[in-house]
């Protein structure tokens, strides 16, 4: 949360505690603005919310450990298939929620620890080979395990899936306050997503913030130093792919239990090309980067298609340049342009990884 | 006299080098023990060998009485030895006070649930590191960059960085290559200051170094290495007046090209 307050321009430096606050706000009150331009704006946030803490679970493993994984949306796709085969009419299961979401989290942990082991040798370009190929293996075993037994109902996908359901409040229904008042359904989303992002920041924060966040960023800066001054790189690597994909896991069972529907498609190479691009927009290794990263890339791309759209028809009649087309184009525009002016990314705070109470002076980095 | 470190027949080959050959020698505890020998003798390959960077093809290492692991390094440094490097590799993205507490890893047992809890251990021994930080920064004098990203301080202080790092494991042997590079002659004076104070306050240490000076200021035993063969071994000043070693240092004698 601090690094996210000192991002704050302006405000942040001079008054983090307003800052804070301006942060709480907006966040609270972002759906009901969106609502007055079309619901389908309050789902794009939900959605924008779930791209956070993919991109908070991928900062993690390559922003802090500084292992460049091309693949991770497969742990997003193990947490909303664990989602789709335990809480369904496809097999029949209906597991309650909260045990749902752990498992999910626990399959993409045991993924990430199935990727991490035989990567431990590999680094930079031939990781990023590997994890990309890991990241097509999931997919492609989602696309064709409907036969000889059908586990993930192929292409088509699972469909119905059960929506999340908090002891006994199902989220998926508009929320009666009274007669004439009822919260509807994508807020009640927003805010438990919003919860779980939130928490999702505190955790990475303290992991940051540790004897683990500071043999990652060892690791990170110089593998052969690190080892000599007794980090164990094998293990320390493990745990960043494990908890990485934990994130993962967790955001995928969110969005299968969000969208009621999974199929392979959601879980491309591109979209993994995607979450990477918000870590690295937003600036590598800081958590209000990822943070912003996701925000800015989750919602440019729907701005623009609104956009888009009628501004092609009315130009030229026709559109002739497809949405989709257009979202991996201005990703890309945006990331050349990054690269040209802001190397390091939006937010290229540098990130700490000793407590400031028990730093004897402040500032001066 | 506590042997410290003995070291038993080291041997280690690359491919047609043979880089180390029955490398015997004994470190008592509290000494300075120097490694010198010109440039591709081998002394940096049997640092290498000691602290687990690299498996010697033969031989063995007993430290404290026991044989180290092989080729694990992160074993070794909880065994008490650490090292710095010939050419400075410090964690170049985090200060100075963050390099050190990265160093205290070892001697730390948070796990990730009391990282993610917070419980009172992990905050308790989280401001001990903090503290000690602070210590070793202002034992090897550095205390005033405490908050400087490590990439922008000076070469010296880079050094001074290193060597602070390195006693945040809490080694009983302090293996340092080339400490003095690079330095000027102010810079090297306080280095060996330093140097003695490190062995006043108990650590052990070994030391590669070309500053004849400093070598034989310092230290109380000099081994010197040729072509990875031990030529001699005695007290600095016997080494000196060592035939084999002049000759391998200035050429002619036997290894005449």
């Amino acid at each position: 949360m601090n690094e996210l307050v000192s991002a704050v321009p302006w405000l942040g430096k001079r008054n983090p505690m307003a800052a804070r606050w301006l942060i709480i706000i907006i966040a609270l009150v972002a759906p009901i603005i969106a609502w007055q331009f079309g619901r389908s704006w309050v789902r794009i946030l939900d959605f924008a919310l779930l791209y956070m803490m993919l991109a908070l679970g991928l900062n993690l493993v390559v922003g802090f450990a500084g292992l460049l994984d091309l693949g991770y949306i497969a742990f997003y796709a193990v947490g909303a298939y664990t989602f789709a085969f335990l809480a369904s009419p496809h097999f029949d299961i209906h597991m309650p929620f909260w045990l749902v979401l752990p498992l999910g989290a626990a399959f993409a942990a045991l993924a990430g620890i199935m990727l991490g082991f035989p990567v431990l040798r590999l680094r930079g370009d031939y990781l990023a080979i590997v994890t990309l190929g890991f990241g097509e293996i999931i997919r492609i075993f989602m696309l064709n395990l409907n036969y000889p037994v059908n586990i993930t109902n192929g292409p088509q996908g699972i469909n119905m899936l059960d929506p999340i359901n908090l002891f006994g409040w199902d989220l998926s229904r508009n929320l009666q306050v009274t007669e004439t008042f009822s919260i509807n359904s994508l807020f009640l989303y927003y805010y438990f997503f919003l919860l779980c992002v939130a928490g999702s920041i505190v955790f990475i924060q303290r992991l940051q913030i540790s004897r683990v966040g500071r043999a990652w960023a060892a690791m990170r800066d110089d593998e052969l130093a690190a080892k000599a001054i007794g980090i164990n790189t094998r293990n320390m690597k493990l745990l960043a792919f494990s908890l990485g994909a934990t994130f993962g896991g967790v955001a995928g069972a969110l969005f299968g239990a969000f969208q009621g529907f999974v199929s392979p498609e959601s879980f491309s190479l591109m979209e993994s090309i995607a979450v990477l691009t918000m870590v690295v927009f937003g600036g590598m290794g800081n958590i209000a980067g990822a943070i912003v990263g996701a925000f800015v890339l989750a919602m440019l791309p729907e701005i623009l298609r609104d956009i888009a759209i009628p501004l092609q028809q009315t130009l030229f009649g026709t559109v002739i340049l497809d949405p989709e087309v257009l979202r991996m184009l201005l990703l890309s525009l945006a990331m050349i342009l990054m690269m040209l002016l802001r190397p390091t990314g939006m937010i290229p705070a540098r990130a700490r990884y000793a407590h400031p109470e028990n730093m004897k002076r402040e500032g001066a980095l | 006299m506590i042997t410290l470190l003995e070291a038993r027949n080291i041997g280690k080959r690359f491919g047609g080098l043979q880089a180390l050959t029955d490398v015997s020698l004994t470190i008592n505890k509290g000494e300075v023990y120097g490694l010198i020998g010109p440039n591709g003798a081998g002394k940096t390959t049997f640092f290498n060998v000691l602290t687990g960077a690299y498996t010697p093809d033969g031989g063995e290492f007993v430290f404290n009485g026991s044989e180290l692991p092989v080729g694990k390094p992160h074993k070794i440094v909880g065994r008490g030895i650490a090292r710095t490097f010939q050419n400075i590799r410090l964690f170049r993205d985090l200060t100075a006070l963050e390099n050190v507490m990265a160093g205290h890893h070892i001697r730390t047992k948070a796990g990730v649930w009391g990282i993610l809890t917070q419980n009172r251990h992990t905050r308790e021994e989280e401001r001990l590191t903090t503290e000690r930080a602070y210590e070793l920064l202002d034992y090897v004098g550095i205390g005033r960059f405490a908050e400087v990203v490590s990439k922008n301080l000076s070469y010296g202080d880079q050094r001074r960085l290193e060597i602070a790092r390195a006693l945040a494991t809490e080694p009983q042997l302090l293996a340092l290559d080339e400490p003095a590079a690079g330095m000027n002659a102010t810079e090297t004076a306080q280095l060996k200051l330093l140097i003695e104070q490190i062995r006043h306050d108990g650590v052990t240490v070994m030391l590669i170094e070309h500053d004849v000076k400093l070598v034989m200021g310092l230290c109380d035993r000099v081994a010197v290495l040729d072509f990875g063969k031990k030529i001699a071994e005695d007290v600095p000043f016997e080494v000196q007046k060592n035939e084999a070693v002049i000759a391998a240092y200035l050429g002619g004698g036997k290894h005449a090209h």
